[in-house]
């Protein structure tokens, strides 16, 4: 068996217009989803939004530098994932599927097996 | 040394007819796709040798296979860890080597069709005495001169090619990366030989070839053949991948000469063979009839001087009657039951065309109906263009030119070449010279083929200052 992660990214902007009806349906779908796939889901976890993500990266020198804001800035941001376990990609993409995405979509990545 | 002619015919022969399938049995033996090209190329080369004095066996593809199996086992067995820089291929849990290669797993059976050249399609039987680690496998050295069609054991090599097929054309490969590992491991091209093909640099190409294999591996693209209920979309990723390298054949983007016959063949090697293993399938029969009935016109396409003759024009006596003969028969064998595919209505539309005794006798209205229902079942700008060009036929070129114009803000045709020379062509025949000047203009610059290039200039130059 092989992990994969899949990663939910989703335009914040259209989402943060989501009305409360629209932010209880999506919950209730990943609800939904969770129970569905409970035998196959290692973890998962919805994210804040972007504009709570510190970002660092080496130097100068031997220190380090703290910005606001996610790693790349991109329209559609890293909102949630979730902890698959799948024999192959084609199992894997039947689960990604069917996660919720209701402001944007998936990617799935496998897990590099370092054992 | 050099081999013998008729030893060197008789591997060349292999290579063409059996690379896939001895390919394929090899790499479910090493579940490593680089290995098993390694041990394939290694089993060719010790035919070379080897045929010349032992003769060249009844089954080329099974000797081929065995060779190419104990040597991959024995390197595996020697070289145990170094060689797990990527994961294994994932195959059903029965076919791990060594535990008795069972056949193909559910959903394979039903699918495959009659038996190929090469050995039965499926058997039942345990491993094979390549595949069990028995010390006959341990020497390596004397392996190839050892490796004899041994009767039963032989028979017993499993028809993996359409495990291989579908991993090659696996949905979450780029076309490219599709396009490529169908040359590279189906057809058992070289990276230089698939380089040119597509004229990009060889390391273009290596790097390419190199980073669809690590996808397989990594994310664990399964070798297998997918379950009957998504048969239908996976064959047709499969069908788009040969027709996608068989119109890159037909009408070269780039380069000096209009078609490029090598892609042409081996796209017709590769629609044989998939008819060959689901021969159920009537789209699979429909693209094989579709490149018979289009290659038939090949070389009345060009005139001795390389330059493009068009359809109008050619001389039908060159036209291949026997090609025309069997995709005729296979069109109606594609079209006989069932709503009918995309694939078998183009073969129908060329079929059309292929039985008109001359261009003006052409069924016109008949092509333009078959469009209509491409449309309906494959709705794409380029049909809509191919169907407004029959409609200029049909009904004059006004009417094709208003169908045409219609199609002018279709953003998947913007920058594509035949839209602006089939209305150049109309306007031409309407005698909107001017307009008809500035399209065959827009063309040129639209296209990188030579031929295309001289035939737009040509026509360019006929509509005078």
């Amino acid at each position: 068996m092989t992990q994969y992660l899949i990663l939910i990214y989703a335009d914040e902007a259209a989402w943060a217009g989501a009305t409360p009806d629209e932010n209880a349906q999506l919950l209730k779908e990943h609800a939904e989803f969770g129970q569905r796939h409970e035998s196959v889901i290692r973890g998962g976890n919805a994210l804040q939004s972007a504009a709570t993500a510190t970002s660092i990266r080496p130097g100068p020198a031997d220190g380090s530098t703290v910005t606001d804001g996610p790693f790349a800035e991109t329209k559609e941001a890293l909102g949630g994932y979730y902890l698959i376990e799948a024999a192959d990609l084609d199992e894997a993409l039947a689960v990604a599927k069917q996660v919720p995405t209701r402001f944007g979509g998936v990617e799935v990545r496998p897990v590099w097996d370092m054992t | 040394m050099t081999a013998h002619p008729a030893v060197a015919a008789a591997v060349a022969d292999a290579h063409r007819r059996e690379w896939a399938f001895v390919l394929a049995a090899t790499v479910r033996v090493t579940r490593d796709l680089d290995l098993a090209e390694e041990c394939v190329q290694d089993a060719y080369a010790r035919a070379l040798g080897t045929w010349g004095s032992t003769g060249i066996p009844g089954r080329p593809g099974a000797w081929l296979t065995t060779v190419a199996r104990r040597r991959g086992l024995d390197l595996l067995r020697r070289d145990a860890t170094a060689r797990r820089v990527l994961p294994l291929l994932v195959t059903d849990p029965a076919l791990a080597p060594g535990t008795g290669l069972a056949d193909d797993g559910p959903g394979a059976c039903a699918l495959i069709g009659p038996a190929s050249s090469a050995g039965p399609a499926s058997s039942a039987g345990p491993a094979s005495s390549a595949s069990s680690a028995g010390p006959a496998s341990s020497a390596a050295a004397s392996s190839a001169s050892s490796a004899r069609p041994a009767g039963t054991a032989e028979a017993q090599i499993p028809d993996d090619r359409l495990r291989l097929v579908f991993t090659c054309c696996h949905p979450t490969l780029s076309n490219d990366a599709q396009v490529a590992l169908a040359l590279r491991l189906l057809c058992g091209l070289s990276t230089a030989e698939v380089a040119r093909a597509f004229l990009v640099s060889e390391k273009t190409m290596a790097a390419r070839i190199t980073r669809a294999k690590k996808k397989i591996a990594a994310a664990r693209i399964p070798y297998r053949v997918p379950p009957v209920a998504e048969l239908p979309e996976r064959v047709d990723a499969v069908l788009t991948v040969v027709h996608l390298l068989y119109s890159t054949g037909y009408a070269a983007p780039a380069g000096d000469e209009l078609m490029r016959t090598d892609l042409a063949e081996r796209s017709l090697d590769l629609a044989r063979m998939l008819h060959g293993l689901l021969a159920g399938d009537h789209e699979v029969t429909g693209l094989l009839a579709l490149i018979l009935l289009t290659d038939a016109r090949r070389d009345a396409r060009v005139d001795g001087a390389g330059r493009l003759v068009l359809l109008s024009e050619q001389d039908r006596a060159r036209w291949d009657t026997a090609k025309i003969a069997e995709g005729a028969a296979l069109v109606r064998e594609a079209l006989g039951t069932g709503p009918p595919g995309r694939f078998a209505l183009m073969a129908a539309i060329a079929a059309v065309h292929d039985e008109a005794p001359s261009f003006a006798d052409t069924d016109w209205a008949q092509i333009v109906g078959l469009y209509d229902v491409l449309m309906r079942r494959w709705p794409s700008p380029v049909v809509a263009l191919n169907r407004a060009v029959a409609v200029g036929f049909a009904d004059g070129p006004g009417a094709g030119l208003t169908d045409l114009d219609a199609l002018a803000e279709s953003p998947e045709l913007a920058g594509y070449g035949y839209l602006s020379a089939s209305r150049a062509d109309f306007l031409r025949r309407l005698g909107r010279t001017d307009e008809a000047r500035l399209a065959y203009q827009e063309a040129l610059l639209l296209t990188e083929n030579a031929a295309e290039r001289a035939f737009l200039a040509a026509r360019l130059d006929q509509l005078g200052p």
